[in-house]
């Protein structure tokens, strides 16, 4: 990372002048405007593909605003987000100001932090769009990703959360805390692992751990320095006891999180770690999981973030991608996210903001039957600054990533 | 034979150029590629920001820690499969050539060249994992297994899953070469004779028969040799993770957000390239070794042992691979039509459409992706290949053992090794992503094979025919269109399915050059294979199979069809 920021520092200084949209930009308060510009448009959206479901849903948008708007939806599906962003940084150093291959990036986290500092995005406009008046700016960490400010650089339509989703069948009993996990993983060995970092999920396996086994995680809300190795310790010494324990002995992973839910079903393995509360019960209603699986959080609560979507600065179709990422914050789109035989995505709206009928699309939602209540999920851990995922992501790769 | 006037010079114009197209078509591409590459491996990317010539990427490289195995496994991994595939061919055709057996096994290996590697590569797995249909055949009954065991079967670092799956992929390639090559060496009388000294079946065949028949399948076998070691969607779906192959390595580091990191991608693509040539070089070696040897071998006149031995494993491990396939595509259908469906029950809980409604949009999107770049590559392929072939009956243009080694070239150089180095061109030049740029890169892969599969016949094409038609005033044009063509339609539709199947299967081609937009089935298979949803997997593989199938049926059913009425093209 510090290599691709270094690379992206040297772009901005032979670039020109940055955050200061081209001459034929749309202007993201003139709505009238970008809905007639974005007629027509085609939007190409990269986000991870690696989700039936959440292929399913991007679909279904892409359907509505060439119903509603006339724009074209075309999902990339990614294997990872870093490849868009790779994309966009190779178009910019090419010269390749206008007319990019990519309109939208589902983003968040370190991606995000290196995209805007790199410039390689078009705003602010997530607060210009008309249905950013019903987001819970108050309630839900909109306004900052992982320790960095959005600016309207980025606009949100997903909250996430950690939760481990266990097979009730095999393992009863939710477990409390990283250690209660290391302890239940001595005596059950070969039944858990967790997707291979740096995947995002698997990473945040990391970031959970060590944030579990901190007395003061707070530490990690500014940059890793140089006490990193220290903070970091408690971390590895956790890991040094449990990789033998994994499926597998740790020799081979999951390369991502639906990957589990396979190997549960298939007797593999007994727990999993997904950071969509809803995922599990869209799961066991797609047949991806048994109908025994429930879902629990660490006592002392778990690590909860937004999903946002970003437009690159040489998109060619930044009305018809503003267009789109206002209908993913309208209350249709909202409640289709939080159905959980469809995503179940927490929404990032304030019920107080919506109409009473809108409203009652959501209160007519069924929670889904492994997934928790808000109460039971209890307050969100905040992300560490992306320094440390970083860091400790490459950390375990040459660690565990490369010796079998 | 062309007239010698103004009007004979405009017909060599038209068809003279077409070797040269046909080879910047089919080399340019891999030049461009390997400059694209070559440059950034010794420090020069301007676009990261480095232009200081140096050797620091490859010290990175060989620093990072996963280099040694990493470059290992896919090393043994060439090997292993190469081997093993040339072996059970050999086995296979020493010791049941032109028996019943044979002739099943060579109906039920054939078809399996056009079964996609990705697709074969999902049934396997799904096959021989601790979890999976082969442990469930036998659990929990008889092996009291109520839990699958953790042992790392799929993925292993060794590698040995992987070059399982690329051997049942190889056996029907190698199969068939063999078989296309056992005319021209007059086998059979050969195997015939020894058979009367005395020999056995295999040792005779081996002995009299092999050494003519290895000098033209050698090509192909190096083939084999650089796609094992280099290979990127069966590494992904089958090969290790900690650290993975080279080449799976090379894709990661490309597409890293960290630009710089291509530096590191085009030194481990040159390396990979180097391992290439060398594992060539020794595989060169060893056959001079296995001449020798051989030679002695010969000439001490044993007549042969462990015959049963040697014709049942070659059997066995013949039917072993196809039916790894087989069972693998059945394994794909049951997914896709899968209800609930846990270890250990043999069988899904309920059978339902939904995964096939569901993903119906997709997959018609996908699909209709896959035929236009399929067709068009291949439309084109075919055209220069007639071109090419016409040229050379027309005007002596022949191709020398240089030219056919040409033709080989795109098979050698390991994709990694030119297709990244062919995209940030590209991106430097310019150009435009989309479908235009996948079709000529798919063309580069495409028309080696088209090539290949149509040569012979094409040559092998009785000129009296020609003569005839020329002699009842039939320009050279016409005994093309009308005469030599038609006659050949089985040859040709079989080259089409050929190339077809070959497009339909590209995976990194279409990755790389279409930039994520062109999107077709094999892409969205392997990228679902990534999120592990069986059933997706299930739809995608067996549709990406469907595609390619589909040609080689039509090669099969439509020639009888047209010449229905026409006995004496009824065999040939």
């Amino acid at each position: 990372m510090k290599k691709l920021l270094f690379s992206a520092a040297m772009i901005a200084l032979s670039g020109v002048a940055q955050m200061t949209p081209a001459f034929a930009d749309p202007v993201p308060a003139d709505w009238p405007a970008v809905t007639a510009e974005a007629r027509g448009q085609t939007v190409y959206w990269n986000a991870w593909g690696g989700s039936t479901t959440t292929n399913d849903f991007l679909a279904w948008v892409g359907a509505r605003v060439s119903q509603q708007y006339g724009v074209t939806l075309e999902h990339v599906k990614l294997t990872d987000t870093a490849d868009a962003v790779s994309r966009v940084l190779a178009e910019k150093s090419a010269g390749k100001d206008d007319g990019g291959a990519i309109d939208m990036i589902w983003i968040n986290g370190a991606n995000f932090a290196a995209m805007k500092q790199a410039g390689l995005l078009f705003g602010p406009f997530a607060e210009d769009l008309p249905n950013w008046g019903l987001v819970d700016v108050e309630g839900k960490t909109v306004q900052t990703d992982f320790t960095v400010p959005v600016e309207g650089f980025e606009s949100p339509w997903a909250m996430a959360q950690v939760v481990f989703i266990h097979d009730t069948a095999r393992l009863k009993a939710p477990l409390g805390s990283m250690n209660a996990l290391l302890e239940w993983a001595k005596s059950n060995p070969g039944r858990f692992t967790f997707p291979q970092p740096p995947d995002f999920l698997g990473a945040t396996f990391l970031k959970q751990a060590l944030i579990d086994l901190l007395e003061d995680p707070s530490v990690l809300q500014s940059a890793a320095g140089d006490n990193y190795a220290e903070v970091t310790a408690p971390l590895w010494a956790f890991l040094e006891e449990l990789t033998p324990n994994l499926w597998r002995q740790g020799r081979a992973y999951p390369q991502t999180g639906p990957r589990q839910f396979q190997l549960i079903v298939d007797g593999e393995v007994d727990l999993a770690i997904s950071f969509s509360p809803g995922e599990a019960s869209a799961a066991i209603a797609n047949f991806q999981l048994p109908e025994t699986a429930r879902t629990f959080v660490l006592d002392k609560g778990t690590l909860g973030n937004a999903s946002f979507v970003a437009i690159p600065y040489n998109s060619g179709a930044k009305a018809g991608a503003m267009v789109v990422a206002n209908f993913l914050m309208s209350g249709e789109a909202q409640a289709r996210a939080q159905d959980p035989s469809v995503l179940g995505y927490g929404t990032v709206l304030d019920m107080a903001k919506l109409t009473a009928s809108e409203r009652a699309v959501f209160d007519g939602l069924s929670l889904g039957v492994a997934t928790l209540s808000p109460a039971d999920l209890g307050q969100a851990q905040a992300e560490p600054h992306p320094s440390w995922m970083t860091r400790i992501s490459a950390d375990w790769v040459s660690r565990y990533g490369v010796t079998p | 034979m062309p007239a010698f006037g103004p009007v004979g010079v405009k017909r060599r114009l038209r068809f003279a150029w077409l070797p040269y197209l046909t080879l910047a078509a089919m080399l340019g591409p891999v030049l461009a590629g390997l400059a694209g590459t070559i440059a950034p491996a010794f420090g020069y990317l301007p676009a990261a920001g480095q232009s200081d010539w140096g050797l620091d990427a490859f010290r990175t490289l060989v620093e990072w820690p996963g280099f040694g195995r990493a470059a290992g496994v896919s090393v043994s991994t060439g090997f292993l499969a190469t081997g093993l595939s040339l072996l059970i061919v050999v086995l296979i055709t020493a010791g049941w050539q032109e028996r019943a057996a044979f002739v099943v096994l060579q109906r039920l290996l054939s078809p399996l060249l056009a079964v996609p590697h990705a697709a074969a590569a999902f049934g396997l797995a799904f096959l021989i994992a601790p979890s999976g249909w082969l442990v469930r055949l036998v659990s929990p009954w008889a092996t009291g297994w109520e839990q699958p065991p953790d042992v790392l079967i799929v993925q292993d670092a060794f590698g040995l899953a992987l070059v399982a799956g690329l051997v049942a992929k190889e056996v029907p390639f190698l199969l068939l070469m063999t078989l296309s090559a056992l005319p021209q060496v007059d086998g059979h009388r050969s195997a015939a004779v020894a058979g009367a000294l005395g020999y056995g079946r295999v040792t005779g065949w081996i002995k009299a028969v092999f050494p003519r028949v290895y000098a033209q399948i050698r090509l192909p076998v190096y083939v084999v040799l650089a796609y094992s070691m280099s290979v990127v969607d069966v590494a992904v779906i089958l090969g290790p993770n900690t650290p993975p192959t080279l080449s799976v390595q090379i894709v990661r580091w490309m597409n890293d957000p960290d630009i710089a990191l291509r530096l590191q991608a085009a030194a481990a693509a040159l390396v990979q390239c180097a391992l290439v040539l060398g594992a060539c070089g020794v595989w060169r070696l060893g056959e001079s070794l296995g001449a020798r040897l051989g030679h002695v071998w010969i000439l001490r006149g044993g007549r042969g042992m462990c015959e049963g031995t040697l014709q049942a494993f070659g059997l066995i491990a013949g039917v072993l691979s196809a039916l790894a396939v087989v069972l693998g595509l059945a394994g794909l259908a049951v997914w896709s039509l899968a209800g609930f469906w846990s270890y250990p029950d043999l069988l899904p809980d309920t059978l339902t459409w939904r995964s096939w409604i569901r993903h119906a949009p997709g997959l018609w999107d996908a699909a209709r992706e896959t035929l236009i770049v399929a067709f068009a590559a291949t439309a084109v392929a075919l055209v220069l290949t007639l071109g090419c072939l016409e040229a050379e009956h027309r005007f002596g243009l022949r191709l020398g053992p240089g030219g056919v080694f040409l033709l080989y070239v795109p098979l050698l150089v390991p994709q990694t090794a030119f297709l990244p180095g062919l995209q940030t061109l590209m991106l430097s030049a310019g150009f435009e992503v989309g479908r235009g740029p996948v079709i000529l890169a798919h063309l580069v892969f495409v028309l080696p094979y088209v090539f290949l599969s149509l040569g012979d016949p094409f040559r092998a094409w009785d000129t009296r025919f020609g003569t005839i038609a020329s002699a009842l005033g039939a320009g050279p044009d016409r005994v093309l269109w009308a005469v030599r063509l038609p006659m050949l339609l089985a040859s040709v539709l079989t080259a089409f399915a050929v190339g077809f199947a070959v497009s339909v299967g590209q995976y990194l081609p279409t990755l790389l050059v279409g930039g994520g937009r062109v999107a077709t089935l094999t892409t969205e298979a392997v990228s679902l294979a990534a999120g592990g949803d069986r059933r997706a997997i299930g739809v995608f593989g067996l549709m990406q199979t469907v595609a390619a199938f589909v040609p080689f049926l039509i090669a099969v059913v439509v020639p009888p069809l047209v010449w229905r009425h026409k006995g004496g093209m009824r065999n040939g």
